[in-house]
């Protein structure tokens, strides 16, 4: 299944999203026929339960399938649409066609029947159809709301011109409301979010890697290609290693997010975010000066490695949640909690 | 690109089965054992602790049962191995034997050989050491001198290896050697099982920075070695060598050496850690999980019989770096000085580690010799 999802969506981004459309996209913006074209393929609701609690595939499955969105910077929230009938469709909620994102923060409250306050950094916010959000910590619901009904819309957006839309809704009524799945709790969409761009960075990470790998072997200085030169092979090297960890953490992450571990999702984003760091550093370096133009396709990559890896939790930000549960528990619950991070029980499985 | 090989990798039922065993015996055998000889790790060196894993059938255990083995698959292996490491238990007696050698032979060696060393290594009685570097072979292996003539019966051996761990105590030493004159800077090689009683042979601990003997000079001078010596065919010892190395570098152990560090410097965190020590504690958390991952995924690919020298090389550089990053951060978040004596267990575990850590991007391959292979497999050179 794995296979066919990949091969798929690939053949889709190499037909379609070609890197003028991924620049046109940063000036234009939405584009109708480009999503129209991927909801066709059944992705943002491949991860949608039916009646009978069958789900068509699992975040495993589709792992590979973000890590191509991000390799391509594909100019639409699928992924977070993924997301969202995922959680949809778990809460007892019907899955939504048409384009659809959710927002983590902001200060959304259910009034009676209607919602009220804003929801922030949506991606593609005023864009979408639809968004979803989560109202209340103690008993947290999920609400969907027609993004026409939002009362404001503030466009804003991240280093790579993606749009992180905040909508602010003045007392409207939900069109779906319900009770958030109850093996899940208030942070799953911010570790949905974070698995997520996990998942896309490592996708970019195997991008730009290939990328300077094809460049060094191109681009001759003192009489031979710059690939020749130690400095420069030590350099890819460490981007291969990081590309390599936080390829592997993102697959961990996808895995264990349908048995609920919340560990592995910190893992994967840490590591992303680190990874993301150097890679972008070390890709823009041996580029020279053309990888510094906008022409140059490298810069579509890498201003998204810097933006997806802040968003949903920094690397800070998780690392500080992770260690303060690791030291809570003391010394001798470390191994067995690092091992049970990656093993298919849940038991103790966050840290 | 091989990136894409680093998928999720389950250990399997069977193997994670094994796991509450290993750590009741760990529970039992080292009750008392304290920190500081547990930063020793696979360094820490006991042949009755040895003999006594044999006698559970935990050594060589993947290695056929008419060898001794149990047959059991390369995750069950890995599951004993990493509680082994991460309790710090003394595993190098056997360390060799049981992750390299034994495979060695039964890939390469003759039946004789197989029926002669295995069941010996799974009893945790045969101890292997490895000669490979040479005075003037270091990273550049292939320029190794020692040479194998033949003889009418077998081989005479004349030169010198150095840095050999454990050969002062270990019984058998599979060297790399020189047997005849090649165009090619790799042919000409193969690899024997050197019988280290035999007359000819002097070894000389030569004393590490901390004064400890663990690593060896090994001369060897006019040692005749009978027929049964020489593993594998004559010629073939690079791509022998080569495949050795993989087992060598992707292992638990190049993460988990400096568990000991860790565990007593999260004591002395204390449960209640400020905001830059939660952070670095959890930075070092998600870097360790995710190396044991990668791990996992090389293990995957030996087992199914693949080289997969360059994954390798990532795991191994990158657990360097880890391992060599933990003393100084263990620096940066609590004022306690290291202690070469009379500490608290986190002083003298931190006075040991900080002054092993160099050797950790220097054994079993330098970063620069790892992120060589590395940049061959992104093809820049
Ligand atoms: C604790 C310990 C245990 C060991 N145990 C064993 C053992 O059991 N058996 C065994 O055979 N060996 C053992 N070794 C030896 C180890 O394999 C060598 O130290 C290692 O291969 C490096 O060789 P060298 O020390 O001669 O350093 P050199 O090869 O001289 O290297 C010195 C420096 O130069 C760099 N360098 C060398 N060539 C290049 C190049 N082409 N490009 C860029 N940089 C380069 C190296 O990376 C390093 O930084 C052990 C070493 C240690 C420290």
């Amino acid at each position: 299944m794995r296979e066919l999802f990949e091969s798929t969506v690939r053949r889709i981004c190499e037909d379609h999203v070609p890197i003028e459309r991924v620049s046109a996209a940063e000036e234009k913006g939405w584009s109708p026929a480009l999503w129209e074209l991927f909801e066709s393929s059944g992705f943002s609701q491949a991860l949608a339960v039916d009646e009978s609690g069958e789900s068509g595939a699992s975040w495993g499955d589709l792992c590979g399938v973000l890590m191509i969105c991000g390799q391509y910077s594909l100019p639409l929230p699928l992924p977070e649409a993924m997301f969202a009938n995922y959680l949809l469709t778990r809460s007892g909620l019907e899955a939504m066609s048409g384009s659809l994102s959710f927002g983590v923060d902001g200060d959304l409250c259910l009034e009676g029947s209607t919602v009220k306050g804003s929801l922030r950094d949506i991606p593609w916010g005023g864009d979408v159809d639809h968004v979803i959000g989560l109202v209340g910590t103690s008993n947290p619901m999920v609400v969907l709301m027609s993004r026409a009904d939002a009362a404001q819309v503030n466009r804003t957006t991240n280093i790579a011109g993606e749009p992180r839309d905040e909508l602010y809704f003045d007392g409207v009524t939900p069109l779906a409301v319900a009770p958030l799945a109850a093996s899940m709790n208030k942070d799953v969409l911010k570790l949905g979010g974070a698995m997520l761009r996990s998942a896309q960075i490592a996708g970019a990470m195997q991008g730009v890697l290939a990328l300077a790998a094809e460049y060094v072997n191109d681009r001759v200085q003192f009489g031979r290609p710059i690939a020749r030169f130690q400095a420069v092979q030590h350099q890819l090297a460490i981007c291969a290693e990081q590309t390599a960890a936080t390829v592997v953490s993102a697959e961990l992450a996808c895995a264990q997010f349908d048995n609920g571990s919340e560990v592995s999702t910190m893992v994967a984003k840490i590591s992303s975010a680190e990874a993301a760091a150097a890679g972008a550093a070390i890709t823009h370096a041996v580029h020279g000066a053309i990888g510094f133009t906008q022409e140059y396709p490298l810069q579509l990559s890498t201003r998204r490695l810097w933006s997806w890896r802040s968003e949903y939790g920094s690397l800070s930000y998780w690392s500080q949640r992770l260690g303060s549960k690791v030291c809570a528990a003391g010394s001798d619950k470390l191994w067995a909690r690092i091992v049970n991070a990656s093993s298919d029980s849940t038991q103790e499985s966050s840290i | 690109m091989f990136t894409e090989q680093f998928k999720y990798t389950r250990i399997p039922a069977e193997a994670e089965a094994v796991r509450s065993e290993v750590r009741e015996f760990l529970r039992d055998n080292l009750r008392d054992f304290p920190a500081s000889k547990r930063a020793d790790s696979w360094m820490g060196f006991d042949a009755e602790f040895s003999r006594k894993l044999g006698q559970r059938g935990w050594i060589g255990l993947s290695l056929p049962t008419e060898y001794g083995g149990a047959d059991a698959g390369a995750f069950t292996r890995y599951v004993i191995v990493e509680e082994l490491l991460a309790a710090g238990a003394p595993v190098s007696a056997h360390w060799f034997s049981d992750r390299q050698s034994g495979q060695q032979i039964l890939r390469f060696g003759t039946e004789y050989q197989k029926e002669h060393h295995l069941p010996a290594i799974c009893r945790g009685e045969s101890f292997f050491c490895i000669g490979m570097s040479e005075p003037n072979s270091g990273s550049d292996l292939a320029s190794i001198k020692t040479k194998a003539t033949p003889t009418d019966n077998g081989w005479i051996l004349n030169g010198q290896k150095v840095w050999t761990t454990n050969a002062h105590r270990s019984h058998y030493m599979i060297a790399l050697v020189r047997t005849s004159d090649s165009e090619s800077r790799h042919g000409g090689m193969s690899q024997f099982i050197v019988d280290l009683s035999l007359p000819g042979i002097t070894v000389l601990p030569i004393k590490d920075l901390t004064g400890s003997e663990h690593f060896n000079e090994v001369f060897f001078d006019d040692v005749h070695l009978d027929s049964h010596a020489l593993l594998g065919a004559e010629g073939d010892g690079w791509k022998q060598v080569t495949s050795e190395l993989s087992m060598e570098r992707s292992g638990p152990e190049r993460f988990l050496s400096s568990m000991a560090l860790l565990n007593t410097l999260i004591d002395a965190i204390g449960t209640e850690p400020n905001a830059l020590q939660a952070k670095e504690i959890g930075h070092l958390a998600a870097r360790l999980i995710t190396l044991r991952q990668m791990s996992l995924t090389v293990t995957e690919q030996l087992a199914a019989g693949e080289q997969p020298a360059v994954a390798a090389a990532c795991v191994k550089d990158l657990g360097a770096v880890f391992e060599q990053d933990l003393p100084e951060l263990a620096q940066l978040l609590c004022d306690i000085p290291p202690a070469s004596s009379g500490g608290c267990d986190h002083a003298m575990v931190l006075a040991h580690l900080t002054q092993q850590a160099p050797s950790f991007s220097l054994r079993g391959g330098t970063r620069e010799v790892l992120r060589g292979i590395i940049a061959k497999g992104l093809g820049l050179r």
